[in-house]
């Protein structure tokens, strides 16, 4: 136990310098942006006054040599300061605040959908190799594969809300209904199934071909002679032992993605006007918020960091072979 | 060689990829000859449906015709594709093959870049380079270039690896050939078919954040691309669907049909993988 939670400790420090590094990369992109960085970071919309322009070039320190620069934007974005939006007329970090929970209940419910669907999915394509849900589910990888992710939202609203009008077309709840309670949730849920089915078709095609390719894999592993020998049933030999050791490719596939799915939430979020941090980053372009955008930015690399050391942790959990490697 | 097209032309699907893919050159290369020489330029009445009033695939809002600019937009996505990956691979080459070949303490330090790159957010961080530098052709090639090396840095520095530790790169070590040859005439050459597959399937993804970019409004508003039309035709989504749908279907053939080459190009390039 105490040599775990050193592995933990240990992964904990390892993602400081990761952060650091994605910190010190949003200042040198900013110094890249065409004129000075205060501009940039007020907007070039104008909507900035001239104060707020040089309150943020003292801020920044933009009349001081670049490694003192460098040293306030980091200090600035580590006490959680991030700028203040004029556009929206408030502070990026109580934005984003406010965005975060839809954000995370769209990946979270797409991503869960993703796992239990592509679990069995290709749990059942692992069962007969080359059978018909075999080739139905490599049709539906393939497709899943080279779809663009906004089209697909696109034309399921075609479909499904505008033909035939069983789901709403954009937002998270019907405001103006005042729903409480339980009726709340069903309603923001009702909202939900169209954007989570968008954002989790590549992900489901992904775990799909992961857990087919992990149970085939693992079938002819010694460990399942000898749980045949000692007379368990093939489904207690594919449910209790190959399928949990078939689930490890698919935790660490999770981590690897999670940069992608928040990529992919802001095509969704924007298809579908979901109210989240993908729907703020969209409208930050319109509006030529480089400050709001680089705030996102920074936040959701850090979020994909920390997920990243939780996967590791989990799988430590599962499989106690793996040591801190 | 013969060998190679012999056991590529057995792959039904990988065929079929290659035959949808002549057909979207050819068409790209044709624009101009087929639709005039401007693919902004009203045609007609708008929301005029497919396969009537002489538009196979009808006119957008403003009375464009849909199909000049599928056959346009197929000209900027499999340039800005291509030449995106040209750039991301030269980048991974080079990262790659110096980890790979000297090790030590570079390797170590590129590498943490190379991870630092996979962990962030890659298409937010595409969105973010876009949208600082400008939207342009050449920026958007450079942002697609930046989030998709990766992959190929590790699987050129594992390649290179293992290459170092066989007989053949020894002899040349001792031999005293240069250092530079030896990774350019013995080693590239044996790593080719594993980094031209992945090249392969690397152009369906870079066609995929093209149009995504493009979709959001991040390309250059002048050339038309079929994330453009898409992004365009969404407001009038429920009038004329076909704006949206029609684009998104040449993406995903388009994508669908890199993707099956590029299976089938794996399949035939590295045999051995097949029977493992």
């Amino acid at each position: 136990m105490n040599e775990r939670l050193r592995f933990i400790w240990r992964r904990l420090l390892q993602g400081i310098p990761t952060i650091l590094l994605i910190i010190i990369a949003c200042f040198f992109l900013l110094k890249l942006a065409p004129g000075d960085a205060a501009e940039v970071l007020a907007g070039e919309s104008g909507a900035a006054t001239k104060e707020y322009v040089d309150t943020l070039r003292t801020k920044f320190q933009l009349d001081k040599p670049v490694p003192v620069q460098l040293a306030a934007y980091v200090k600035n974005v580590l006490t959680l300061d991030l700028g203040y939006s004029f556009r929206q007329g408030t502070s990026v970090s109580s934005l984003i605040a406010s965005r975060l929970v839809p954000t995370l209940l769209l990946m979270g419910a797409a991503l869960g959908f993703a796992i239990v669907a592509g679990i069995v999915l290709g749990m059942a394509a692992s069962n007969r190799p080359g059978g018909w849900v075999d080739q139905f589910v490599s049709v539906l990888s393939l497709l899943a594969y080279s779809m663009p992710m906004f089209w697909a939202g696109l034309m399921l609203i075609v479909v499904f809300s505008l033909r035939l009008e069983w789901f709403p077309t954009s937002g998270m709840e019907e405001v103006a209904m005042f729903h409480e309670g339980w009726t709340r949730v069903l309603d923001i849920a009702e909202h939900l199934v169209l954007p989570a089915l968008t954002l989790s078709l590549f992900y489901l095609a992904l775990f799909m071909r992961l857990m087919r390719a992990a149970m085939l894999e693992q079938r002819g592993m010694d460990y399942v002679v000898t749980a045949r020998a000692k007379g368990l049933t093939e489904r207690q030999i594919l449910t209790r032992h190959v399928a949990r050791n078939a689930l490890l490719p698919i935790i660490t596939m999770i981590g690897i993605q999670m940069g992608n799915l928040v990529g992919g939430s802001v095509i969704v979020e924007t298809v579908f006007g979901w109210p989240g941090l993908g729907q703020l980053a969209f409208d930050s372009l319109f509006a030529r918020d480089l400050n709001l955008l680089m705030g996102i930015f920074v936040v959701s690399a850090v979020l994909v960091v920390v997920v990243n050391i939780l996967v590791d942790i989990t799988y430590t959990l599962i499989d106690p072979r793996i040591k801190a490697a | 060689m013969s060998e190679f097209f012999q056991r590529f032309a057995r792959n039904r699907a990988a065929v079929l990829g290659i035959g949808i893919l002549a057909v979207i050159i050819v068409v790209a290369l044709a624009a101009p000859l087929l639709f005039g020489a401007d693919p902004f330029k009203l045609q007609g009445k708008p929301m005029v449906p497919p396969l009537t009033g002489g538009f196979l695939f009808g006119t957008d809002m403003l009375g464009r015709d849909v199909a000049a600019g599928v056959a346009y937009g197929a000209r900027t996505t499999l340039l800005i594709g291509v030449i995106a990956t040209t750039v991301a691979v030269t980048l991974g080459l080079l990262v790659g093959g110096v980890c790979g070949f000297f090790g030590g303490k570079l390797d170590v330090l590129l590498m943490r870049v190379t991870e630092l790159f996979q962990t962030i957010p890659s298409f937010l961080f595409a969105i973010v380079i876009v949208a600082i530098l400008g939207p342009t052709i050449t920026n958007v090639i450079v942002a697609i270039a930046l989030v998709t090396w990766p992959p190929v840095a590790r699987l050129t520095r594992g390649e290179f690896m293992s290459m170092c530790n066989r007989e053949f790169v020894h002899a040349c070590v001792c031999a005293g050939v240069q250092d530079w040859k030896i990774i350019l005439r013995h080693i590239l050459p044996n790593c080719a078919p594993a980094i031209i597959v992945t090249a392969s399937l690397m152009v369906a993804n870079a066609v995929l954040i093209e149009s995504s970019l493009s979709f959001l409004g991040l390309s250059d508003p002048n050339v038309m691309t079929w994330g453009l039309m898409i992004g365009a035709g969404r407001v009038a989504l429920r009038a004329a669907w076909w704006v949206c749908a029609i684009p998104g279907i040449a993406i995903l053939l388009t994508a669908l049909a890199i993707n099956l080459a590029g299976d089938g190009l794996n399949d035939s390039l590295n045999p051995r993988l097949k029977n493992a």
